[in-house]
């Protein structure tokens, strides 16, 4: 019987000699670290709303694979951004760059925020000035003061 | 006090016109920033004939039309009658790009549904499609005589689209 225990628990704690030893996520840490920073600024075009660093899509692992080799050649930055925007065009790009076309993309919010605050200025001198002629005239006080003493009668 | 009310109203309807032209606009049609330059070159074994290779230089001097499809592209399957309307009216060569895909299954799917291509290069590892920016298959650029890429199709061609866009363009870009 008591074998039969020694087995059982052979068994039950033997589970990780069957386990594989942890793929290596790359084999140059540096390169992955540089791939990292670069796509999380790039779009995935498959799934609009994720980076490239984060996208699971096929197109976005090649895509990867391709920025992975760039970066090996010694690419810059700039360079690598110019590989994806040449194919893909700035939106790829999370940060457009300033040109003529996105001049309205980037100064637009300002320009709200300009006319937003030209409209609150408007709105409060405009309320001030109905304040100040809101007091009653001469006449229209001593008709008051009759009317007052007349109800104490 | 009127214009008080009408002030209003007129940023209403702005902000109408504003969602109706938005909502309208497909967010997976990414323009191209391809169109207007050359066809990126390469050199790619063909899918029915792997002995023999295509290069777009093949076809310089030539209007041609090049597709890219896959055998488990769901969207194609709905192309595919399109296009081989558009290969039985003998308008142009019509050159597929295999991408990503196994020999074996696309040379099925042309068996079964017939072959619409003239040929197709097979880019096995979407490398050529990286090159021409494909994000969504089916794509289809059209090429003119010098190898400059003179218009670009997301998804799939409707038969709209082919006579209504693809066919007067060919046949303008023929007279050049």
């Amino acid at each position: 019987m008591k074998i039969l225990y020694v087995w059982i628990l052979v068994f039950l704690t033997s589970g990780g000699v069957w386990a594989k030893e942890a793929m290596p996520l790359a084999d140059d840490p540096a390169v992955e670290q540089r791939l990292i920073v670069i796509s999380e600024e790039l779009r995935c075009l498959v799934c609009q709303n994720e980076s490239l660093a984060g996208s699971r899509s096929d197109l976005a692992m090649d895509l990867r694979r391709e920025l992975r080799g760039l970066i090996k050649q010694g690419k810059t930055d700039e360079q690598i951004k110019e590989f994806m925007v040449s194919r893909y065009g700035d939106f790829v790009l999370y940060r457009p760059p300033v040109k003529p076309s996105t001049w309205l993309l980037w100064a637009g919010p300002f320009g709200l925020m300009v006319v937003g605050i030209a409209s609150l200025f408007v709105y409060l001198r405009r309320r001030n000035t109905d304040i100040g002629t809101g007091g009653l005239t001469d006449d229209e006080r001593k008709r008051a003061d009759a009317l007052l003493q007349e109800g104490e009668k | 006090m009127k214009a008080k009310f009408l002030v209003p109203l007129a940023l209403f309807v702005v902000l109408v016109l504003f969602l109706a032209v938005g909502l309208r606009l497909d967010p997976r049609e990414v323009p191209s920033p391809l169109v207007n330059k050359p066809a990126p070159a390469f050199k790619l074994a063909q899918l029915e004939q792997p002995e023999l290779q295509f290069s777009p230089e093949d076809l310089k001097g030539k209007v041609w039309v090049f597709n890219v499809w896959a055998s488990w592209c769901v969207a194609c399957r709905q192309e595919h009658p399109v296009l081989m309307d558009f290969a039985r009216a003998q308008i142009a060569p019509l050159i597929g790009l295999d991408y990503k895909d196994q020999r074996k299954d696309a040379l099925g799917v042309l068996k079964r549904s017939g072959n619409p291509y003239d040929l197709t290069a097979f880019d096995a590892d979407g490398r050529v499609g990286i090159d021409y920016g494909v994000y969504g298959v089916p794509e289809s650029y059209v090429i003119d005589k010098a190898g400059v890429i003179r218009y670009k199709h997301i998804g799939p061609i409707t038969s709209e689209a082919l006579q209504k866009t693809i066919i007067p363009l060919i046949n303008e870009l023929k007279k050049s």
